[in-house]
């Protein structure tokens, strides 16, 4: 799993790359989670597109980052979900809860 | 799915310690099994994903903080049908029809709850046999032909 991000005008992008699964999800929700807080983003957009795979612990850390975004007063945004990953998210209905694009 | 033992063209039999190290190469695994039966690359997927599920629940569930075997058999059937048994010999589940239950969790605050409602919608068939103590058996099925008549 590889992490980058870019701050711009308010704006944190951060691009996650290679399997989210059990294994990497506890060190990655820190990681967002720290991010969140040196950077108070009022938008942060989690990019999917590079993720070649995510399960179930994908979920809590889509929707644990939406609210560390909310705590902070900003909002979350998911896009270049890849059709694998949008298929768990959707199965768990985290479209109803995260704007996932 | 009653699935017979005469139309059984292959298998394999994984064990290895439950190390979350372990989880990317057990679903990676299954999945380069089932290749022979020319699934498309969204039934590669929804094996690998409830493959991964039924394995890290082994890990983070079954042997909770300590360290036990995980055994993954996958078995193929003519003409093209899937069955992958996950077996720990962990703290087994209490109550199944609960743990099945979406957003039922017993885990910390990286688990959703969702692991055997995404097993059951990814695949055809979901069977779980536990018994407190002795540990837990995962048995997913899967149809790869299409089943609708053209
Ligand atoms: N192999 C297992 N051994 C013991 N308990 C299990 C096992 N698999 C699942 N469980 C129980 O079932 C619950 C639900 O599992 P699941 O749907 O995968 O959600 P999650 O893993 O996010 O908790 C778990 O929280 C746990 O209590
Ligand atoms: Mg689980």
């Amino acid at each position: 799993m590889n992490v980058q991000y870019e701050n711009r005008e308010g704006c944190l992008r951060v691009f996650l790359s290679g399997e989210l699964g059990h294994h990497e999800a506890i060190s990655l929700m820190a990681r967002l989670s720290a991010l969140v807080e040196d950077h108070l983003p009022a938008r942060m957009v989690l990019d999917l597109s590079g993720l070649e795979f995510m399960d179930s612990s994908g979920i809590a850390v889509v929707v644990q980052t939406a609210r560390k975004c909310q705590s902070c007063g900003g909002t979350l945004t998911v896009a270049g979900t890849p059709p694998q990953a949008q298929k768990v998210l959707t199965c768990a209905g985290i479209h109803r809860l995260v704007d996932i694009r | 799915m009653k699935l017979l033992k005469k139309d059984r063209i292959n298998q394999m039999t994984l064990r290895f310690p439950s190390r979350s190290a372990n989880e990317g190469f057990a679903r990676s695994a299954a999945a380069a099994f089932i290749a022979q039966l020319d699934p498309t690359v969204e039934q590669v997927y929804d094996i690998k994903t409830a493959v991964s599920e039924a394995v890290t629940n082994a890990i983070v569930h079954g042997y909770r903080d300590t360290l036990g075997t995980i055994t993954l058999t996958v078995r193929l059937y003519a003409p093209a049908t899937v069955e992958i048994i996950i077996a720990d010999k962990g703290c087994g589940i209490e109550n199944i029809s609960q743990a099945r239950e979406p957003m039922f969790t017993t885990g910390g605050a990286e688990r959703s709850g969702m692991g055997f409602t995404i097993m059951e919608s990814f695949m055809d068939g979901l069977a779980v046999r536990s018994r407190p103590g002795k540990g837990t058996t995962v048995i997913l099925q899967k149809a790869l032909q299409a089943r609708r008549e053209v």
